[in-house]
Parts: structure tokens; C-alpha cells; sequence
């Protein structure tokens, strides 16, 4: 099947200062690769401070205006550059925010989801989109300090789905929303799916994520440390000993907590990110640069000795 | 490729207006017999090698006249923002700190905001009889309500602060938490806040002596040689007006960039490039 | 909706206890002063000429031999029922003086409250919008050199460059000299307020520019502008529909506090000019120790400080939807 978006070694860096005058690289995302095709829902998940939401501006081209980014992202096979980026945005790729603070505060929510467009069609269309997620026609009217958390959510899906897209780029649309709310919220990406748009599901939430995605990254301090499908979970057919760690810490499968934390984003790492939590950990994975991200047992891996697989 | 990244380059502009500043104020008194002497042989001189500002209707040597002036300037600003930053820090600590003391400081913010500036300086001036008490007090005292709301603003959201709730919580003691908290976090504003008095307290000491109400005329003050050179300029003798307010202009740009790059340097948020 | 009546009641108290506070601190700054009114207004050689009962006499006029605080009540229960005293400088009731001032000064201010407010709103949002890039740094660069610079020197630079080297503009004061006021044309009136105008705008738009960019540069940073251009939109676009509605209201309230700055330029630039408005007559009153005078002046001009403000207010809260519908009074 042909490929919707290509993300090829993406790095986003940024220049800090450390104490006093000395310049240093930061690293939000170091050799980040992931692709989605039409009709999949892929799931990125990862802990706070994994890079996720850099891999969503990244993708849209709104880095702050201190990074740097680096790497290759291709769009329908042509390399996606900034000016084919500006007119896709909004219209072929789409993105739905976090929450409320992404609405103008001094814009009633109907001119908001029909940006700019002022026609009758536009009206119609928009009164369709919030129908489909079960807002009123009243809802329009509304500031967005009078919503809800979840209708919030809602109006930036229908925004969203204005235009109808072919990549939606979901950067963690659920915090803050109770069971059913997110439930619905998946149902939704679901009917996105169905109707032929590739989904990019950004989330902290693997247990949430599993229950929609087709295909699964998880995202360790900046860089793709896994790429499975959703059964590979149920089978425990994982490969990272992150990702197994990041299962069996559900409450369903143990609730096994793993010790220590994240690494901070840091100038010119080398070796394994993971490391110092590693309970395989042997001294070649410090040495080695980079460690390379590779096709795995059906899925890929950066990992000197993984599981699942044979050693090649 | 850049010689000096950003901090570099804000640090060495730091350094070298703070060096031409301290050189214009300590050139002043060096100057004043300069400023002061009158030779009608060359009088009303445009600027040429000799005389680079002109000289006056007596033979001043303007160029002397502007360095004196300057000085006086940075000085006196010097002296006025001090006892304003003092004033602010006192009224905006204890306004914080204490309930009662907050009504009324946050009354008299409203008081002095609330009369024109320079209206207010002239009054406080007219109250001290003019002349050199006369500004100082003036520029002293209707210069310190923004920065007071500032350090009022600062100490109440750092005492409504999680971390500082905790450490409280926690049983910290006041010394400590003023050493590990509160200083830290005011000395940088004050800092700054201090030397971005420096320009608005320049400001007004040439507008009020300008108007008549600052330092004497014998005073080789700015405001008073720009007074003067109102009568003069129909005559043609632009230079009278032109560098000796540019001269202030330059200064009191510089006081505002030393400024600007101290916060700069100072603000935690400023790591990115 | 309920709260609005109480609200600005209590607001309107509070304006006139502000009031009565600066009246209260002009007059004891004015009793306190060693210069003597008497000296200043008659001069040294007439009153060394004067007898002991003429002296007396004239001490007397002048209010030397009450205490303070009697003349203070007297002057405001006279203040209250709308007299203002009679100008020692002037020799006018202070009501006439003021009425005519402040008529000058009204169309000066008035121009240049528009213009700095026009201009310095557009130069801010343009600045703010091209955040770092060559617009920004130049309009930045402009506008802290003119915020650096006194009024009264940028007053008289207009006046070197269009009245004497140019001779295109007419130097000072409102009309031509020795013109009678009723053959004074518009015309004339506005080519002698061009320059004061324009010396009044310039450094007021210089400080709105340099606040609405800082305004404008975070709204350009919050994420629904981000979400906008996430969206398809262009800078230009997401500024048009989000940026100058997100900086209108932060603007109205910085166009009306500003006019106790512009009040206070006002004095400077009036002086240079010699345009003959409220500015100038504080100035006068000042170096002449013309109490009621300068007690009108600096009333008025703090009504009109805290007039000014409390209009931001009233208009924040009718235009901004979190207020107007959600009822949280500012």
C-alpha cells in the first residue's frame, strides 16, 4: 500500500545557554522514523519529555522559533518541503490540539471552525462537522470559555474535520477527559480511519492507545526505540525491554513499576538511551554512537540484543 | 560565523556603555571650570575642529558645557533612581508582607500614578524651594510606584507559589527561605528595575529643569542649556539645541540598553537562544 | 450583570477619594514651600516700595495670615459648589482661565492622543507580528530612541528643521501673533498645531508601539495562533483574524492610561511652542506660586487621568465576551 507520510531520521534540536556564556545543543528528537499509511491509526506513545509534541509541530512546521530541525519527511512519497507544507496544512493534514487554550478566547467557535470561509456552503459544513461529534447547531454561538473540557475537544475534532483530511495528527487530545469521553474520542479516530485518513495518535496513554491503534511507536527520550503492531502487545511478541517494561507497568499485567526516570534532553548523548534502566544492559550498548533502529521480527528496534527475534 | 554569541555580545555592550557612562560622570567635575569660562573672542563659533559643539553667546566651549551637563545628569539620576529603587523596595516589601500596610501603599501607587508625572516633580520641586534639593526630591520621590508594584507583584505570587508553600509546610526557616527563595528571585528585579530607573529619572530632571523649576542657571545642566538655546535658535545657531540633546538622547539610550542587557542576562528564561 | 451599577460606584468613591488625596498633597506641597507667592507675583522693588498696611493688606489677599488648614476648607467647599478661586497670576477667576485653556489644549491633545494611538498601535502589531526579523528590529530601534528622547528636545528639533531651515511650518503659539480671535482661520489654527501635534504624537506612539509589540509578540506565541497556522493559515491571516483581536483589548486599556503621559508632555511641548493651553498656564502657575491656579490644574488633570481609565475599564468590560457574558468584573 502506498505511503501517506515518511518521517526518515528526524532530529529537532535546540541552542541553550548554559550557566554563564557557553552555547550548548539540546536534543528534543534524535533520529526519529516513523510511517503511516491511509486507513491506519498509529499510535506514538511515550512519557512526558520523549519528544511527542515536537514530532507534531515537526511535522506541521511550527518548531519554536530557537530549534533546529534535521532529517527527512516525505508526503506521498515527495519530500514535504515548507512550501508544499503551507498548502497542505489544514487542508490535506490536519491537527488536533491538546485542549481549550487552543481556541481564540475572543472568537465565538463557529467562525473559529470555518476560519475565514464566510460562505453559505461553509455554514452548512460546519454545522455538519459539529453534528457528527453531537454539538448543536447553538454551540456556534458559544465563546470558548463557556465549553466543556471534552466539547472543547469536540469542536477542535470538528475544526479538524472541516476540511476533510488525509493525515490528522492527534497530539494528546484525551488528558483531562473521563473513560467515556476518551472512548468516544477513539471511536471517532476509528470512523477517520474507516473513511480512508491515516491517524497519527499522539499519547502517554499506552493502555488507550492499544485499544485503537493499528500499529504501535514507542518513544524513549527523544528517539523510536520500537515500532509494533497492536497484537504484538497481548502476545508480549515486544522487542525493546523498554516497551515490555512499558507493558507489564499496566494495571491488567502486573503493575510492575519500573525504577528511575527519563534522561533530560542533553548535548550529544552516545550509546543507549536506556541504558541505566536496562536490566540487559552490557557495555557495548554505552560505546556504540548511535544505536541503529532496525527491522525486528515484523516490526523494528534500536536494540543491540532484543527479544522475539533470532540474532541475525 | 559569528565572533561573540548572544550573551557574549550583550556582556561586552554591558561592559563598554557602563565604561563610557562612568567616564562621562567622572569627566564632569574635571570639566566645570572648562564649562564655565567665557572668552567673547570666540563667540557664537559653529562647531569646527576646535570647539566640535559650537561655542555660546559668552564663548562657552559647548562640547564642555554638554560632558558637564551629562555628568550632573548621571549623577543626580544616579542619586534619584537610588532612593526610589530604596523606596520601592520598602513600600512594595512591606505592602506585601503586611495587609494594612497594603491598603495604603497600593493608595498612594494610585495617588502618585494618577497626576501627570511631570506635574507631580514640578510640585515636590516648588515644595523644596527649586534648585538642586528641589529636583532630587522630585525625581525621588514620583519615580518608585511601578517598580514597587513590581516587587509587591512578585513577593505575593512567590508566597502563593507551590514550592514556597511547601518549604514553609516543611518547616524551613524565614532566614533560610529569604536566602533560598525571595532573594534570589527579587535581587535580579531589583537590579534591573534599579537601572531602568536611570533614563526616566535622566528624563525628567532635563524636562523639570527645562521648564524652569531645576537646577540654577549658573547649573551647566542640559535641561537649562536647552532653555537657553530656545532664544537662539531662530538665529540660526542650530548646535546650541542639536548635540547637546543629542548628546542626552545617547545617554540615555545607553542606560536603557544596560539595562535592557542586564535582564537579559539575568532572566532564567533568556537559555534560549 | 447585576454587578455593574455597585462596581462602578464603588469605583466613582474611590475616584473621588483619589481626588480629594491629590488636592489635599498639591495644597500641602504648595503651603510647604519656601518660595514666597507675595515676592513672586509682585515683585522685590514693588513691595520695598510698599508700606507696613500695605504689605498687610496685600498678605492678607494673598491668604498669608490664615492657617493652613482653614484655607484648605474654604478652598474646597468653594472647589465643590464650582468656584475655583481667582488666579493670582492672571488676575481672572480660575474657572475662565481654565475654560479657555483648556479648550487649546483639547484639540492638541485630542490630535495627538489619535495619532500616537494610530500610529503606535499599528507600528506595534506590525513589529510584534515579525517578531526578531529586519520590521521588528527597525521599528524597535525607532521607537526606543524617540521613547528616549524629551519631548521638548524632539519639539524643538520640528522646529529647527520645519521653522528654520525649511521655514514650511509657522514656529509657535496656536494663531498667527497679534491676530484677533475672531479672524482666526482653521487653516491657521492647524498649521500652528502641526508641529506640536506631531512632537506630542511621535513620543507617545513611540511607547504604545513599544507595548503593543511586547503584547502582540506573546499573542503571536499563544497556541491559538499556532493552531491557526496549523490550519492553512498565513502570518498575515492569523494576525488579521486572531492577533489584532487578541491585541485590541490590552491596547484600549494602554490608549486610555496614557493619557496622564500625554497630559504630561503636553506641558513640555506646549512650552516650547508657546501654545497657550493648560501645559503652559501649570508652568506659569508653578513659577508664579498661583495656588488655586495650579490646584485646578492638577485636580483636572488627575479627573482626567482617572477618567481615562476607568472609560478602559467600562470599555474592556463591554467589549470582552469573558466579562460581558461570563460576568468576572476586571
Amino acid at each position: 500500500m502506498e505511503v501517506l507520510l515518511e518521517i526518515q531520521n528526524l532530529s529537532v534540536s535546540f541552542t541553550q545557554y548554559e550557566r554563564g556564556l557557553r552555547r550548548r545543543t539540546v536534543w528534543g528528537i534524535r533520529d526519529l522514523s516513523l510511517t503511516i499509511r491511509p486507513g491506519e491509526i498509529v499510535a506514538a506513545v511515550g512519557a512526558s519529555g520523549s519528544g511527542k509534541s515536537l514530532l507534531a509541530h515537526g511535522i506541521l512546521g511550527l518548531l519554536p522559533y530557537n530549534s533546529h530541525m534535521a532529517g527527512e519527511i516525505r508526503w506521498l512519497g515527495e519530500p514535504l518541503t515548507p512550501r508544499r507544507l503551507k498548502t497542505l496544512r489544514g487542508r490535506e493534514i490536519a491537527l488536533v490540539p491538546q485542549g481549550v487554550t487552543y481556541l481564540d478566547p475572543l472568537m465565538k467557535v463557529g467562525p473559529q471552525i470555518r476560519h475565514g470561509w464566510r460562505d453559505a456552503a461553509a455554514r452548512v459544513r460546519s454545522r455538519d462537522a459539529l453534528g457528527r461529534y453531537g454539538l448543536g447547531p447553538e454551540t456556534e454561538g458559544r465563546y470558548p470559555f463557556e465549553l466543556s473540557g471534552g466539547m472543547a475537544r469536540r469542536v477542535l475534532l470538528a475544526a479538524a474535520v472541516f476540511s476533510p483530511p488525509k493525515l490528522v495528527i492527534a497530539d494528546e487530545p484525551t488528558p483531562g477527559l473521563d473513560a467515556r469521553a476518551a472512548a468516544r474520542m477513539m471511536g471517532h479516530f476509528r470512523e477517520l480511519a474507516q473513511g480512508g485518513a491515516g491517524v497519527l495518535f499522539i499519547t502517554h496513554d499506552l493502555e488507550l492507545a492499544l485499544t485503537v491503534a493499528d500499529r504501535v511507536a514507542v518513544l524513549y527520550g527523544g528517539e523510536t526505540v520500537e515500532e509494533a503492531q497492536a497484537e504484538d502487545f497481548a502476545a508480549e511478541r515486544l522487542r525493546h525491554p523498554y516497551t515490555k517494561a512499558l507493558w507489564r507497568a499496566l494495571p491488567g499485567n502486573g503493575f510492575l513499576p519500573l525504577d528511575g526516570t527519563q534522561p533530560p534532553p542533553a548535548g550529544g548523548w552516545t550509546g543507549c538511551r536506556f541504558a541505566p534502566r536496562c536490566p540487559h544492559c552490557r557495555p557495548e550498548c554505552k560505546k556504540e554512537e548511535v544505536i541503529p533502529y532496525r527491522p525486528w521480527a515484523g516490526g523494528r528496534v534500536r536494540c543491540l540484543n532484543p527479544e522475539g527475534g533470532e540474532e541475525p | 560565523m559569528r565572533v561573540w554569541n548572544r550573551r557574549q555580545a550583550a556582556l561586552v555592550f554591558f561592559a563598554l556603555a557602563s565604561a563610557v557612562l562612568l567616564a562621562v560622570a567622572l569627566c564632569g567635575p574635571l570639566l566645570a571650570g572648562r564649562a564655565a569660562e567665557t572668552d567673547f573672542s570666540r563667540k557664537n563659533l559653529p562647531p569646527c575642529l576646535a570647539y566640535p559643539f559650537g561655542t555660546d553667546w559668552l564663548g562657552r566651549d559647548m562640547l564642555a558645557r554638554t560632558l558637564a551637563g551629562l555628568s550632573l545628569s548621571i549623577r543626580l539620576g544616579g542619586l534619584t533612581a537610588g532612593v526610589s529603587a530604596l523606596a520601592a523596595l520598602t513600600l512594595g516589601t512591606a505592602a506585601a508582607l503586611w495587609r494594612r500596610a497594603d491598603c495604603a501603599v497600593s493608595w498612594l501607587i494610585d495617588l502618585v500614578m494618577g497626576i501627570p508625572h511631570i506635574l507631580l516633580v514640578m510640585l515636590i520641586a516648588l515644595a523644596w524651594g527649586r534648585g538642586f534639593a528641589g529636583v532630587t526630591a522630585g525625581v525621588a520621590l514620583s519615580h518608585w510606584p511601578v517598580l514597587a508594584r513590581v516587587i509587591r507583584g512578585e513577593i505575593l505570587q512567590l508566597r502563593q507559589a507551590p514550592y514556597f508553600l511547601a518549604a514553609e509546610k516543611l518547616g524551613v526557616s524565614w532566614g533560610q527561605m529569604m536566602r533560598n527563595h525571595l532573594l534570589p528571585h527579587m535581587l535580579p528585579q531589583f537590579f534591573v528595575g534599579l537601572v531602568l530607573l536611570f533614563p526616566h529619572a535622566i528624563l525628567h530632571e532635563a524636562s523639570i529643569t527645562f521648564l524652569g523649576f531645576g537646577l540654577p542657571p549658573e547649573q551647566p545642566a542640559i535641561g537649562m542649556i536647552l532653555s537657553e538655546s530656545m532664544g537662539y535658535l531662530a538665529a540660526g545657531r542650530w548646535w546650541l539645541a542639536l548635540f547637546p540633546g543629542g548628546a542626552l538622547v545617547l545617554v540615555v539610550l545607553l542606560f536603557a540598553g544596560v539595562g535592557e542587557r542586564l535582564r537579559r542576562l539575568l532572566d532564567p528564561a533568556s537559555i534560549h537562544e | 450583570m447585576g454587578g455593574w451599577i455597585p462596581w462602578i460606584g464603588k469605583k466613582l468613591l474611590r475616584g473621588t477619594l483619589l481626588l480629594l488625596g491629590v488636592s489635599v498633597v498639591t495644597f500641602t506641597l504648595m503651603t510647604c514651600s519656601p518660595l514666597d507667592p507675595v515676592q513672586a507675583n509682585v515683585g522685590q522693588a514693588a513691595l520695598g516700595s510698599m508700606s507696613g498696611e500695605q504689605l498687610d493688606r496685600l498678605e492678607a489677599h494673598w491668604g498669608k495670615n490664615t492657617p493652613p488648614v482653614q484655607r484648605y476648607l474654604s478652598w474646597l467647599s468653594d472647589f465643590v459648589r464650582g468656584d475655583m478661586g481667582i488666579s493670582l497670576r492672571y488676575r481672572q477667576p480660575v474657572r475662565q482661565v481654565m475654560g479657555q485653556r483648556l479648550a487649546n489644549s483639547l484639540w492638541l491633545l485630542a490630535a495627538a492622543w489619535v495619532l500616537s494611538g494610530l500610529l503606535g498601535g499599528a507600528l506595534g502589531v506590525i513589529a510584534g507580528a515579525c517578531r526578531g526579523r529586519l520590521p521588528d528590529r527597525l521599528i524597535r530601534g525607532i521607537c526606543l530612541a524617540l521613547s528616549s528622547t524629551p519631548g521638548f528636545w524632539l519639539g524643538l528639533l520640528l522646529v529647527l528643521i520645519f521653522g528654520v531651515w525649511l521655514r514650511v511650518l509657522p514656529v509657535g503659539f496656536s494663531a498667527p501673533i497679534g491676530a484677533e480671535s475672531a479672524g482666526i482661520t482653521l487653516l491657521q489654527r492647524l498649521r500652528h498645531g502641526i508641529l506640536p501635534a506631531a512632537a506630542l504624537s511621535l513620543t507617545g506612539a513611540a511607547d504604545i508601539a513599544l507595548h503593543t509589540r511586547e503584547k502582540m509578540a506573546d499573542v503571536m506565541e499563544s497556541y491559538f495562533i499556532r493552531f491557526a497556522l496549523a490550519r492553512g493559515a498565513s502570518i498575515p491571516a492569523a494576525v488579521l483574524r486572531h492577533g489584532l483581536r487578541n491585541v485590541a483589548l490590552p491596547g484600549l486599556t494602554l490608549q486610555f492610561a496614557c493619557l496622564g503621559e500625554l497630559l504630561g508632555g503636553s506641558v513640555l511641548v506646549e512650552q516650547v511652542f508657546s501654545y497657550p493651553g493648560m501645559g503652559q498656564a501649570a508652568v506659569a502657575a508653578g513659577l508664579g506660586s498661583d495656588l488655586p491656579l495650579l490646584m485646578a490644574i492638577t485636580v483636572v488633570s488627575a479627573a482626567l487621568v482617572f477618567g481615562g481609565n476607568l472609560t478602559a475599564d467600562v470599555l474592556c468590560g463591554l467589549v470582552d465576551p469573558r466579562i460581558r457574558r461570563g460576568g468576572i468584573l476586571p
